[in-house]
């Protein structure tokens, strides 16, 4: 009880600060999903196209997830450096794997009789992907991307080692000075964002998944 | 290369440290999982809400599980431990009431109609029969925890992550690539390791 009193003071005397780690926390989150979700959905689509070669490298993704988190972020850290920029590179990476799974799985078990109608009816490859497949595959993508933004949320708060900022920043100084208020700053916004963020992902896909009965 | 060969006993003691971490916290995981998977597929009515409070603790970013527990435990293995534990309590607890409440219930029947006492249909039907779906979620938890144990170095309970935070602070990055695959390789032969054991159990049900 006496570490929740110290937290909420801290609270109160430096609210400006801890805002501005929220905001960069989400900043990172998003920007680390967008990146991931504007390359790996075109490549999971197109490895889609081509079954052998995408079997192939989603075994290897698959294989890869033994690797921690938080071996992804440190190991990426020699190479770019402390900062936000590396965090956004190592959150980038993590987020990928859920995407591109989702979206090659999607895209592969559209049913082949849906596709031929398409071409009979004279549609474009084009127009199928936009009219066809795509409306058809976008829940389990969507499940993909819900599943890559939890894992950024949690991850974020790793990003506090490689200089990233955000909530993570209060949890690895609060250790670092033997401070138990300053753990909970940022270990309670950190839990309550990660179920706020897992709750608030499953509207869209809810509402994807509504339409397209 | 030179850095393993010259550390070796280093990195041997690390690696054990983690395997032990990690082996500990399944051990009392699981202890703690199948009574209450158990009761939980017994009593139905109870496993939505309490499956529900395990999936929130499951979201709870590992950190922030961390940094809610040492207020209350400390640093250290206990801290670490207890994690780890709570953590994997969503998947063993999951697939124990999923495996146990997934057993034809006319097999069920058929032991009862033996004249099988409800003990003696438990373990001798039940349980076998849901012991596949057991095992596979010890292997998804035991996969997770070698992951998540390599952060309890940060709170001084020590294994593979010391050489990824060595790593990180010294600029060091062999240290890192070595933490990074060994972490990596027990992971897989942990889950290699219990595959094998789930296959053996599955094909003696299916023999004679």
């Amino acid at each position: 009880m006496a570490a929740l009193e110290s937290a909420l003071t801290y609270l109160a005397a430096n609210a400006d600060r801890f805002w501005k780690a929220l905001g960069i926390h989400l900043e990172l989150a998003a920007a680390s999903l967008a990146v991931a979700a504007a390359v790996c959905i075109p490549l999971g689509i197109w490895a889609a196209r081509s079954p052998a070669a995408g079997n192939w490298a989603m075994n290897v993704i698959e294989a890869l997830r033994v690797v921690p988190s938080l071996a992804v972020l440190i190991l990426v850290f020699p190479y770019l450096g402390f900062g936000a920029r590396t965090a956004m590179v190592a959150l980038s990476i993590l987020a990928s794997p859920p995407i591109l799974v989702n979206t090659y799985v999607a895209y592969r078990n559209i049913d082949p009789a849906v596709l031929e109608a398409a071409v009979g009816m004279g549609m474009t490859p084009g127009q199928i992907l936009r009219w066809i497949e795509t409306p058809l595959a976008a829940p389990v993508v969507m499940a993909g991307i819900r599943t890559a933004a939890s894992e950024v949320v949690a991850s974020a708060t790793l990003a506090a080692f490689i200089g990233g900022g955000g909530l993570g920043e209060f949890i690895v100084n609060g250790l670092a000075m033997n401070n138990v208020g300053l753990l909970l700053v940022g270990g309670i916004p950190v839990a309550l964002l990660a179920l706020l963020a897992e709750g608030l992902l499953s509207i869209p896909e809810y509402v994807v998944r509504r339409r397209i009965r | 290369m030179t850095y393993l060969a010259e550390n070796w006993d280093f990195v041997l003691e690390l690696a054990w440290q983690h395997i032990s971490l990690a082996a500990s916290v399944l051990f009392i995981a699981l202890a703690l999982a199948l009574p209450l998977g158990v009761l939980l597929a017994r009593f139905g009515r109870l496993a939505t809400p309490v499956l529900g409070l395990l999936s929130v603790v499951y979201t709870i970013p590992s950190m922030a599980l961390f940094a809610l527990l040492i207020p209350v435990t400390g640093l250290g293995f206990k801290t670490a431990a207890t994690a780890l534990v709570v953590y994997s309590q969503f998947i063993l607890v999951r697939n124990t009431v999923a495996g146990l409440q997934g057993v034809d219930p006319a097999v069920l029947e058929a032991a009862v109609g033996m004249g099988m006492s409800g003990w003696q249909v438990f373990r001798e039907v039940r349980l076998p029969l849901a012991m596949p779906v057991i095992l596979a979620g010890v292997r998804v938890a035991a996969v997770s925890i070698i992951g998540l144990a390599s952060l309890a170095a940060w709170i001084n309970a020590g294994g593979l992550g010391v050489l990824l935070f060595q790593g990180l602070y010294q600029d060091h990055a062999t240290k890192i690539w070595t933490g990074t695959i060994l972490i990596a390789f027990i992971a897989i032969a942990a889950s290699r390791l219990l595959q094998r054991l789930e296959r053996r159990i599955r094909s003696g049900l299916d023999g004679p």
